[in-house]
């Protein structure tokens, strides 16, 4: 009889309690690793001694008062830091097992495994088609076949299609704020790439428009592992598997998410995620 | 019936859809640990009390674990409106569903304890009434849970004043047993406690029904009289 009892109403409980987002992540689940990473604007430290792991497939958020370094944390992944000049940066960030930090690291070709996508939309000023073939254009992809074969599977994949399918061939521009951020998403991944970066990605857009990214999100760690900045913390909540939080350049505190905003370890990460910061 | 899914996160609709599946999973471990606690004290089976005692901290353990999903959608999903009612529905009746869990141990405990005494039998007919009268309240209770239907909660609500009947009948019955030979008080303690635990049945049931009008309709009917409680559900249709 016990038995007849556990078997019908068993209750999973590793799954309840999170035992499987092991906290330890094993080597093989690991897109990006950052070792004693310190990154300085001048004279002017920005990031200090960051270590943690970026687990592959997954979404991971950095929260965090605003000049936290949480931005510019994430565009040391695709290095988007070399376009400022005063930069200089030590540690290494792993990305597969490969330091890209090295010199010999081909930028170009880190940007298209690691997209990004921003807080305003920027769609370019041509047809909606054109915007996602772009990617594929500079890489030489000419063949009609193949471009619109990836178009519509990325508009597919950014939950766009169907709201544009009858118009693809007209101007980006005249789509809502909503729908080009899908459109830049669609663009990042035509090229296919392992990680896409989301810096605010719906700061700029209203509620429903919002739970449209995120329910996008959530669709996308199927395919790519996702870091994702955010000022609002609700969001982070939502979307995220894993959180960081950062303050004024070191990293405070990353768990899962469930963890981190239920029982976090550090009395900074409550006070700042209860609104008590400042 | 309100929608648990048709959210634009589906993330949301699949963690709702659970959570409410756990409880009712929850809700069939305790029917079934009541049915057995019954069961042993009207036939005192002492294996089948045995194994009523035994499973009791799988009823706890689900409660626990529920509680940890209810704050982790609560704080992940901030629900509003229907959603957050359905999460305070849990919460609360995981409570109720606990407390039938504990109920239903000390019954099993009683028939134990009656194996060696001189127990009252003549009261079992009665006590047994009752608990199958508390049982399908229970029973119901969770249905109307399971199917979010506030007219169900609300007819079995009007129920419980009939559990508080048959309970004064079983305490006047073993209260005179008492009066007659004191050699029958401590058996007849023993029934009390049985019919108190399935009398407090009663009330839990109750209150889950409660926590789904509360639910659905959007209306605390806590602590107001029948008349009011219908009153208030039918002028809102």
């Amino acid at each position: 009889m016990t038995e007849e009892i556990t078997n019908t109403h068993a209750i999973d409980l590793s799954k309840i309690r999170g035992d499987s987002v092991t906290k330890n992540i094993s080597e093989e689940e690991i897109c990006i690793k950052v070792n004693n990473f310190n990154l300085f604007y001048g004279e002017k430290q920005a990031l200090e001694n960051i270590n943690l792991v970026i687990p592959k497939k997954r979404v991971t958020a950095f929260i965090g008062p605003s000049g936290c370094g949480k931005s510019t944390l994430l565009r040391c992944f695709n290095r988007m830091n070399d376009l400022i000049d005063s930069v200089k940066m030590s540690g290494e960030i792993l990305l597969d097992k490969k330091n890209i930090l090295e010199k010999t690291e081909d930028v170009a070709d880190l940007r298209r495994r690691v997209g990004m996508v921003f807080q305003k939309p920027n769609p370019f000023p041509k047809s909606i088609y054109e915007n996602v073939a772009y990617g594929l254009r500079i890489q030489g992809v000419n063949d009609r076949r193949t471009l619109d074969d990836a178009v519509e599977k990325s508009l597919k994949g950014a939950a766009l299609w169907d709201e544009v399918k009858d118009r693809i061939g007209e101007s980006a521009m005249g789509l809502s704020g909503g729908q080009q951020q899908r459109l830049v998403i669609a663009r990042a991944i035509a090229i296919e790439p392992e990680v896409i970066l989301l810096d605010e990605p719906a700061s700029a857009l209203d509620p429903i428009s919002t739970l449209k990214i995120e329910e996008l999100i959530y669709k996308l760690k199927e395919d790519y592992t996702i870091v994702i900045v955010t000022h609002n913390m609700q969001q982070a909540a939502r979307v995220s598997d894993y959180t960081a939080y950062m303050y004024l350049g070191k990293l405070i505190e990353m768990n899962d998410t469930g963890t981190l905003f239920t029982t976090p370890r550090k009395k900074m990460t409550e006070d700042y995620i209860t609104g008590r910061y400042g | 019936m309100s929608n648990i899914s048709q959210h634009i996160s589906k993330k949301f609709d699949v963690a709702l859809d659970d959570i409410h599946n756990k409880v009712l999973g929850m809700g069939g471990l305790v029917e079934e640990q009541l049915k057995k606690a019954l069961l042993s004290f009207i036939n005192s089976e002492q294996k089948t009390a045995e194994i009523v005692i035994e499973n009791e901290s799988q009823v706890n353990t689900a409660e626990v674990a529920i509680d940890q999903l209810y704050i982790n959608i609560l704080v992940r999903q901030q629900p509003a409106a229907g959603d957050l009612r359905m999460l305070s529905a849990i919460s609360k009746t995981i409570t109720d569903l606990e407390r039938v869990g504990d109920e239903a141990e000390k019954i099993a405990k009683m028939a134990i304890e009656l194996l060696d005494k001189k127990d009252p039998k003549f009261a079992y007919t009665s006590i047994n009434s009752l608990g199958k009268f508390v049982s399908q309240m229970l029973h119901d209770a969770l249905d109307a849970f399971a199917k979010l239907d506030s007219k169900l909660a609300l007819e079995v609500a009007l129920r419980e004043p009939e559990s508080d009947k048959y309970y004064a009948s079983i305490m006047r019955e073993l209260i005179t047993h008492m009066m007659e030979n004191t050699k029958n008080i401590s058996g007849s303690l023993d029934a009390i406690w049985a019919t108190r635990s399935l009398e407090r049945i009663g009330d839990h049931s109750k209150n889950i029904c409660e926590n789904v009008i509360y639910l659905v309709e959007g209306m605390d009917v806590r602590h107001i009289s029948i008349e009011k409680m219908q009153e208030m559900i039918k002028s809102d249709r």
